[in-house]
């Protein structure tokens, strides 16, 4: 068994009276795309929030890869190979589709305190920039200002910029989010072709995409972690049916 | 066809062309007094160029700017008080003053944003203003008289075209220079910034580092600028400081088209000739320009250089 490249132990933050998260704890493995779910308001993008470093818990702690990056603000996280996407659509509108990701491989390109040669003409930023987004479909859209594309390329191209900078570790917050079934279909065959190559922690309220996709499965209420499974366990608990998956019936 | 980007450089261009052929226009015109006031465009252009880059593509909105003009022009004006007239050290000392300055004040005022940002630069320039105000020693309120224009070997500043010339040099190396760096990956980092600063972060860029760095480059070009005005003006006092002047500088560039480096150029010909010859028809020329200027934010958006090309020129290339 490998380590695991998250750890997240007794998180817990509150807003006011409200425990939006209490005393988490989990584990993602290297290879593992595992799926957080749960009903509006349970919590998840506040987890998510943490996890990428946009909000400091209370008390907890998370490591990444081993290490403790409890207090580490977010771009230093992401050095550390950890890499989102917002369940609100969050790109460089005035930039194009091809810019925005050729600015996240420029993250992870060494140092960006270069001041004179023309950033859309270096090859080593552009190129692998045009590879994912052929991987993401965009190839066509490469050109376009990335406020002028329709919202299903945007969470493609939010995608896109997120793989840009090589993560071990993807949180992705409802990539489905205001899809079309067209769409969504598309980015569940996207997320499955990753499946393997990286690690993912996927929030998700398609529970087809998710019973598709995921490893193993958390279940989020009311900010606490009431059970963590494989999707047959998941489906079968009878305490996840009655708290969540039994709005569905 | 031509596309957006190189028609702007197309028109950035004759712009640079028209302001180099103007002084023996001038002369063959028989009016060679408006060199001066050529002069005066260029170093205001120069001024709000550099303003551009932290405001059009770094998305701050400085208040203060100002005060690297008054910092620039009393390094001038102090260090030929004690008898030093070399225009190397001059400028030089002018330039290397303001970066420190941009950096202190750079260092406590890049991580606000919006409001609070405008708030603290400008209480920086009118700190430095009272300062100006309180050294006697330099004539506080009154000013400071310089003797002579900075000593460039043969080169004579005190002729009005070899300044306008030595003017024009420098804002075409500064525009010219800013174009790159805007392209770069420095200045996508920057631009990036001021369109989502939290996307930033989560692929890994520090802010920080990058607002402060562009703040410093911007007050440092900005000092330069104001070497140029000790030059010119042979007399230097607060009010160059003055969180007025900040706000020409400012009108300027919103004026000429923000993110765009040449639209301040075009900011600064228009602002400046119009304080000047509407000054000259009306005591309250404020009353005619306000208005003007606000038509201008009102129907482009993009400023003077959107409307001149019909279409909006985006700082970003893109739009
Ligand atoms: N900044 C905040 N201040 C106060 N309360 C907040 C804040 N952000 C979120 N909350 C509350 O915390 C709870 C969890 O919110 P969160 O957005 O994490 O839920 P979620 O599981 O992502 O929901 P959804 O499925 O709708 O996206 C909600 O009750 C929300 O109202
Ligand atoms: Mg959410």
């Amino acid at each position: 068994m490998s380590a695991p490249i998250l750890a997240v132990q007794d998180l817990c933050l509150r807003f006011g009276g409200l425990i939006a998260t209490n005393n988490v704890s989990f584990s993602v493995k290297p290879d593992e795309l595992h799926a957080i779910i749960g009903p509006n308001g349970a919590g998840k993008s506040t987890l998510i929030a943490q996890l990428a470093g946009d909000r400091l818990p209370d008390s907890g702690q998370i490591l990444l890869g081993g290490a403790d990056v409890t207090g580490l603000p977010s771009h230093a996280r992401a050095q550390r190979g950890l890499g989102r996407s917002f369940q609100i659509t969050s790109v460089f509108s005035e930039f194009t589709t091809l810019a925005n990701v050729a600015l996240a491989v420029q993250a992870g390109a060494g140092s960006s305190f270069r001041f004179w040669k023309r950033a859309a003409r270096e090859h080593a930023l552009v190129e692998p920039a045009r590879a994912i987004l052929d991987r993401v479909g965009l190839s066509h859209r490469a050109d376009v200002p990335a406020g002028a594309l329709a919202h299903g390329e945007k969470r493609a191209l939010e995608l896109g910029i997120a793989l840009a900078r090589r993560p071990r570790l993807l949180l992705l917050d409802e990539p489905m989010a205001g899809m079309g079934p067209e769409e969504a279909a598309r980015m569940v065959e996207l997320l499955a072709a990753l499946k393997g190559s990286l690690a993912m922690v996927l929030v998700e309220h398609d529970m087809d995409a998710v019973f598709r996709l995921a490893d193993r499965i958390s279940v989020l209420v009311y900010g606490r972690l009431i059970a963590t499974g494989s999707p047959e366990e998941t489906r079968s608990n009878p305490e996840v049916r009655q708290a969540y998956l039994g709005e569905d019936e | 066809m031509l596309t957006s980007a190189s028609r702007h450089g197309l028109a950035t261009l004759l712009l640079l062309v028209a302001l180099a052929l103007l002084p023996p226009a001038l002369n063959a015109l028989g009016e060679p007094f408006y060199i001066g006031l050529g002069t005066r465009v260029l170093i205001f252009a120069i001024a709000a160029v550099s303003l551009d880059l932290i405001l059009g593509y770094g998305g701050m909105v400085s208040l203060g700017h100002a005060a690297y003009l008054g910092v620039g022009a009393y390094t001038v004006g102090i260090l030929s008080f004690y008898g030093v007239q070399n225009g190397f050290v001059h400028f030089l000392s002018a330039a290397a003053i303001s970066a420190l300055v941009a950096l202190a004040i750079g260092a406590n005022s890049v991580r606000t944003t919006g409001i609070h940002f405008i708030m603290i630069s400008l209480a920086f320039g009118q700190m430095l203003y009272y300062l100006a105000v309180s050294v006697s020693q330099f004539g506080g309120d009154d000013g400071l008289n310089i003797d002579a224009q900075s000593a460039f070997g043969g080169l004579d500043l005190g002729d009005p075209t070899s300044l306008y010339y030595v003017s024009f040099c420098i804002l075409v190396v500064v525009l010219f220079g800013l174009d790159r760096l805007v392209n770069s990956r420095f200045g996508m980092v920057l631009r990036a910034v001021k369109s989502n600063e939290p996307r930033v972060r989560t692929i890994g860029f520090s802010p920080y580092r990058y607002k402060l760095t562009a703040f410093v480059i911007s007050g440092t070009i900005c000092g330069i600028a104001g070497a140029l005005l000790a030059n010119q003006n042979l007399f230097i006092s607060p009010a160059s400081m003055h969180w007025g002047r900040s706000g020409e500088i400012l009108i300027m560039t919103i004026l000429g088209g923000m993110g765009t480096l040449s639209g301040a150029v075009v900011g600064s010909v228009v602002y400046i000739s119009l304080e000047y010859f509407l000054s000259r028809l009306t005591e309250h020329w404020q009353a005619v320009m306000g208005p003007l200027i606000v038509l201008v934010v009102l129907f482009a958006g993009g400023g003077l250089v959107a409307l001149l090309a019909g279409r909006r020129v985006a700082g970003a290339g893109s739009r």
